[in-house]
């Protein structure tokens, strides 16, 4: 099993990742179960949702409190709460910003592990899908540090649920998330 | 077809393939996405012969569904909650008159305090309305029941609920197989109702009775709820025979064989629960868990059946009665009178509090020594509602 929490704001598409990601996964014929957490969602307020993924089926349903992996689609959370909260001792942590490790203090939250991206993809959804909008982008950037979902299903996932033109823009904007999470790892490798 | 889905989304997929005649519903959390699938399939032509009626309240949407029910047109609505309650008077009319509908519970708390979270407070409240309740375990089975519930209903001409739990399967995307129109089609035969309004041949439904036969129908009532519980197995293995799945029936076991201990419960938690129980298997424990689908019509011969042998239950309940403890184990302890096994209850998840495996897994290993009470509210914050009680009672 392979647990992924999503952290962002209301507005910021969060729900939508973790369904985004279940189809994903599921076009790749693995087993997944995407859901949020139910709260009263407001523009601004914080927002979980999450993703397990497996190749069996998925029967429990509690929360996901200990995540392989940690989207932050808002980096403003990191200060607000516990984000990192039963994250696994070699878990990804994939974080929204155009900040660095050193500037956001995360030495303060976590061990820094190599298995941590950081991208401007608010910036990245700006330039390719005109609206600040990081959800798929930031799957894009899941896809290259993970490599549990292929970007091409990460794509056509992006393609069934928008129209045609945001759906070009996604796609776009995931693909330069994934292309310039590659780039980091190479540096780092 | 199988696909990855949001579960109102199948439901109203499953629903629309049942191809309805009438549906109304007045949106609530977490409901509205259901309905919200259906009036977007009826605008968009997918339903010709349905027709989409925006009501003003729940009310409304039962009175509505009474109303189109009695004219013989296959009826669907869809609730939870407040919503619920404040349906129930038409609620119980629509049982009392013996209409087919079908309805869909997206079980939520009720208040207050206001919340919107999920568990069992707004079906178990409608216990007595004579209504089957069915509850799924996972999206596939809300799909597959929704299905069997109209032919239940329709072939017994008794109302029938299909709860599910709010957020926690509404909300959820999941692989679901989503049965065609057509598949359905020859699963579900055309609605022929006992009785309609017609104006070519007119009747009365739903005139007064009096005391001299008043206790005469609703003893039929009851007689046709307990009856209700071999279609509800019947049309379970007819679906089977059908799609190729073991979904709806009155319950289901799951590792129970020489099980010591076993957990009863209704809805999603039974996912959970199997993880649970195979951890503990794992670990030499001797314990099971039963799927308990129907809760009305209450199988008490199946019930005992399956928890034949077994030393102890666990009823692990989302609702309660206030004062007293668990409702479904009042007809669990009837169901195993005079078999040796000891039952205990646990309520969880009240208003939506994550029921998590390790609270079930530290609740079980103490349950499987009895060293537990009689009746536990599981992860309660027990200081805080000890100083509260103090203080309460000092002031009193």
């Amino acid at each position: 099993m392979f647990q992924v929490r999503i952290h962002g704001r209301g507005g910021q598409g969060v729900v939508t990742a973790a369904e985004l990601l279940a189809v994903a996964v599921f076009d790749g014929g693995k087993h997944a179960q995407a859901f949020p957490s139910f709260g009263s969602e407001r523009t601004g307020a914080p927002v979980v949702a999450y993703c397990r993924i497996s190749d069996h089926e998925i029967r429990a349903r509690e929360p996901i409190m200990e995540p392989d992996v940690l989207i932050i689609q808002d980096a403003s959370l990191i200060k607000q709460i516990d984000v990192f909260a039963g994250l696994q001792p070699r878990g990804y942590v994939i974080i929204n910003s155009a900040e660095t490790a050193e500037e956001l203090q995360l030495a303060d939250k976590i061990k820094v592990p190599h298995s941590l991206a950081i991208l401007p993809a608010t910036e990245l959804a700006l330039t390719h899908l005109g609206r600040p909008v990081p959800n798929a982008v930031l799957l894009g950037a899941f896809s290259a540090l993970t490599g549990v979902v292929p970007l091409e299903a990460v794509a056509s996932a992006i393609n069934e649920k928008f129209k045609p033109k945001i759906a070009a823009g996604n796609v776009a904007a995931a693909t330069a998330a994934y292309e310039y999470v590659m780039n980091q790892v190479a540096t780092h490798a | 077809m199988l696909r990855q889905v949001e579960g109102s989304k199948a439901v109203a997929d499953a629903v629309a393939a049942c191809q309805p005649e009438v549906i109304c519903a007045y949106p609530i959390s977490p409901q509205t996405h259901i309905v919200e699938g259906l009036s977007q399939l009826v605008k968009d032509g997918t339903l010709p012969n349905c027709e989409f009626i925006n009501v003003e309240s729940e009310f409304a949407a039962m009175s509505v569904a009474i109303g189109s029910s009695a004219t013989g047109a296959r009826t669907y609505t869809a609730t939870a909650s407040q919503g619920l309650l404040y349906m129930v008077e038409a609620v119980y009319n629509a049982s009392g008159l013996g209409l087919p509908i079908v309805m869909t519970v997206a079980n939520r708390a009720i208040g207050g305090p206001i919340n919107i979270w999920n568990d069992h407070s707004d079906s178990m409240s409608q216990r007595d309305s004579g209504w089957l309740q069915l509850y799924a375990e996972n999206n596939q089975e809300a799909v597959d029941l929704h299905i069997q519930a109209f032919r239940i209903a329709e072939e017994m001409s008794m109302p029938v609920m299909v709860c599910m739990d709010g957020f926690i399967l509404t909300h959820a995307y999941e692989q679901v197989d989503i049965p065609t129109t057509d598949e359905v089609k020859a699963f579900l035969p055309p609605f022929v109702p006992r009785q309609h309004l017609d104006p070519a041949e007119p009747v009365s439904i739903g005139a007064m009775v009096g005391p001299e036969s008043f206790m005469e129908v609703k003893y039929l009532a009851h007689q046709r709820m307990i009856d209700s519980a071999a279609k509800v197995q019947e049309v379970a293995k007819d679906f089977e025979a059908h799609f190729g799945r073991k979904t709806g029936g009155l319950l289901r076991s799951y590792r129970t064989e020489g099980a010591e201990t076993i957990v009863l419960a209704l809805g999603s938690i039974i996912g959970t629960l199997k993880d649970v129980i195979d951890e503990l298997q794992l670990d030499g424990k001797s314990i099971g868990v039963v799927g308990l689908t129907s809760f009305r019509p209450f199988p008490y011969e199946s019930v005992a059946a399956a928890l034949k042998g077994a030393k102890r239950v666990i009823i692990l309940e989302k609702a309660f009665s206030t004062g007293t403890g668990g409702i479904v184990t009042q007809d669990v302890a009837r169901a195993i009178e005079g078999m040796g096994i000891k039952d205990f209850t646990v309520i969880a998840g009240l208003g939506g509090r994550p029921i998590t495996i390790s609270s079930l897994r530290n609740y079980l290993t103490n349950a499987m020594a009895e060293n537990i009470d009689r009746l536990t509210f599981l992860d309660l914050e027990i200081d805080t509602v000890e100083v509260e009680i103090n203080k309460e009672r000092a002031q009193r």
